[in-house]
């Protein structure tokens, strides 16, 4: 029933989509630089935390990885920014990532459950250590400077990222993959049994939405100018999109972009003014949304949608 | 010659503290399913309060070790009764318990890590207690202490889960909980007592490693990290086999460090991703 509501409005919210993306590619026009940094940072956090449910959400994988493709996304451009075109940079981040991802998921995705989530977080550690060192022994140096491109430009690679992970993310929930991804979350076996090839769809999509962390990654390291391991694999750019996907909701796509843009405004909001008090909100959001909102906001306003429509039929009825 | 015996001596004595960490981690994803991200940060508030009433009021350690645990043991069954529990009643599967209830322990890390740094600010401490060397070996004094509290705490440990009524139903409900609550085991009661049980040995551990080491509040993480890398070597969820890895990566690390000390991380991970590849169940695992 609900199904059949969402897509008569349908025409309506890809109206209300135009709309809003109409206005994002105008603001730089309007406002001042700080508006579009802040716009930038929400803008990472959205591809960031739609990336991590492309795959998370549907077969509930709790990847800790994101800090790892966005680091590599990092150093491909503190590398190669000052000798290529930016959106060749951008682009080979991106492949660089898929490549990576690719040979991770093959060795990885048999493991199931907490397995999963631990060997992803210590692939970021070993990265960092890893970067670390290897940094240490041929350059002698802690970090790399970027070649930086205008706040400007970071801002409209931002959007356009953020559209194409939002239209991969919805073309891969409506393709067949996204149907066995899908199923493989419900029960893996079952998927399995019923023709799904579960390792190969599983890799695929893991590499999938490692590439738009990546490419995340390689836009953001042209504007900070300088990085290091520990600004690239940083444990927080892992939690982040978890905990915002979490808050927002996985069931629809919606939910991922509401909770990144919520949260990476409180987050500013908190740095500015409150910085110690940053983190701890942090945590104590994300234990809050794990106890009382297991659907997300998303899940709690339709919760909230359906008990007041419910209120508002229930005397026709009778 | 000598140097293969300080190798394996010291690697001794860190594994000791390696396992102690690891244990409670394995007790509480073992039994009461919770893989405590946080375990680090309960080791960290056991190092800041033992160092903190060493300096301001001279208490010794080893004493304070009767603080420290029993408070880890309480906020461990606080924290079971008024988190995991509600979590654990609202999840569907058991997959999806594991799941929710190691985000919480996430949440968990950032809010105790940054309730330390109010209290404890983000400087570096550190004391001296029984700092000199025995034996011909030189061995130092404190770390024989410590791996002699380990094996104390270990041993009151094994002595509880085999020989007691409480050790019975832990048992019980590690294997299954479903049948342990049918013939007459408060399994609630049970896993929070596991949960309480896992923050008392991070407590102790605490302490323990503030005799050894600086403290800060930002130490957690690497214990934590260390604590899965060993549960993961010994087996997710074993006793012995977190005993067994504990004694095994403190002689790999007094290894590397002899000949690479820059690469002793590196090794952990190596060994850690190696591991998880090739034989997720660990040495013990079933």
């Amino acid at each position: 029933m609900k199904t059949k509501a969402l897509t008569s409005s349908k025409t309506a919210s890809l109206a209300l989509l135009g709309v809003i993306f109409i206005v994002l590619a105008v603001l730089p026009q309007l406002t001042q630089a700080y508006v579009i940094v802040l716009f930038s940072d929400i803008m990472k956090f959205v591809v960031l935390t739609v990336a991590w449910v492309i795959f998370a959400g549907p077969t509930k994988y709790i990847s800790l990885a994101a800090a790892a493709f966005y680091g590599v996304g990092l150093y491909t451009a503190a590398i190669l920014n000052a000798s290529l075109p930016f959106p060749l940079v951008v682009i080979l981040a991106g492949v660089f990532c898929f490549i990576v991802a690719l040979g991770v998921g093959a060795l990885t995705l048999r493991l199931r459950g907490v397995y999963f989530t631990i060997f992803t977080f210590g692939l970021v550690q070993l990265l960092f250590y890893a970067v670390a060192e290897v940094e240490r022994i041929a350059t002698g140096k802690r970090g790399r400077f970027v070649s930086t491109e205008g706040t400007e430009t970071v801002y409209y690679a931002m959007l356009i990222l953020v559209a194409f992970t939002l239209l991969v993310a919805v073309l891969i929930r409506r393709s067949r993959h996204g149907l066995a991804l899908s199923s493989i979350g419900q029960y893996e076996e079952a998927a399995s049994h019923s023709g799904v090839n579960v390792v190969r769809t599983k890799v695929l999509v893991f590499a999938i939405s490692s590439v738009f962390m990546g490419m995340a990654g390689a836009i953001v390291a042209t504007r900070r100018a300088y990085i290091d391991p520990g600004i690239a694999f940083d444990m927080n750019v892992s939690f982040m999109p978890v905990l915002m996907a979490i808050l927002g909701g996985t069931k629809h796509l919606i939910g991922p972009v509401i909770g990144a843009i919520i949260f990476a405004y409180l987050g500013e909001f908190l740095l500015t003014r409150l910085p110690d008090l940053y983190m701890l909100v942090f945590g104590a959001v994300m234990v809050i949304a794990i106890l009382f909102l297991p659907r997300g906001v998303v899940g709690l306003a339709q919760q909230l949608w359906r008990k007041y429509r419910g209120g508002a039929r229930a005397p026709a009825r009778g | 010659m000598g140097a293969a015996r300080d190798i394996i001596i010291a690697g001794l004595l860190l594994g000791g503290i390696y396992a102690l960490i690891a244990a409670g981690l394995s007790l509480q994803y073992g039994v009461a399913r919770v893989l405590n991200v946080s375990h680090g940060e309960f080791i960290m508030v056991g190092a800041c309060i033992t160092w903190w009433m060493f300096t301001n009021f001279a208490f010794d350690p080893l004493v304070s070790i009767v603080i420290t645990g029993p408070l880890m043991f309480v906020l461990g069954i606080l924290l079971y009764r008024f988190v995991y529990r509600k979590i654990m009643v609202d999840s569907e599967s058991v997959e999806a318990f594991e799941g929710s209830s190691m985000l919480a322990a996430f949440g968990f890390l950032y809010v105790v890590q940054n309730v330390a740094r109010w209290i404890w600010g983000s400087n570096t401490y550190a004391y001296t207690y029984m700092a000199t060397s025995v034996t011909s070996a030189r061995i130092p004094l404190n770390r024989l202490v410590a791996l002699a509290v380990v094996a104390v705490v270990a041993a009151i440990f094994y002595i509880f889960l085999s020989h007691t009524r409480m050790g019975k139903a832990i048992r019980a409900s590690a294997q299954d909980p479903t049948t342990a609550g049918l013939v007459g085991v408060n399994v609630y009661r049970v896993l929070g007592i596991c949960f309480g049980l896992g923050l008392a040995m991070a407590g102790i551990a605490g302490s323990l490693l503030s005799i050894l080491y600086s403290v800060n509040t930002s130490m957690g993480l690497g214990y934590t990290v260390i604590a899965l890398i060993v549960v993961v070597l010994g087996g997710l969820g074993s006793i012995q086999g977190a005993f067994i890895g504990g004694i095994l990566l403190g002689l790999m690390s007094s290894l590397v460090s002899y000949y690479q000390p820059s690469m002793t991380m590196v090794a952990y991970y190596i060994v850690f991703i190696l591991l998880l590849l090739i034989r997720p169940k660990g040495i013990m695992g079933k």
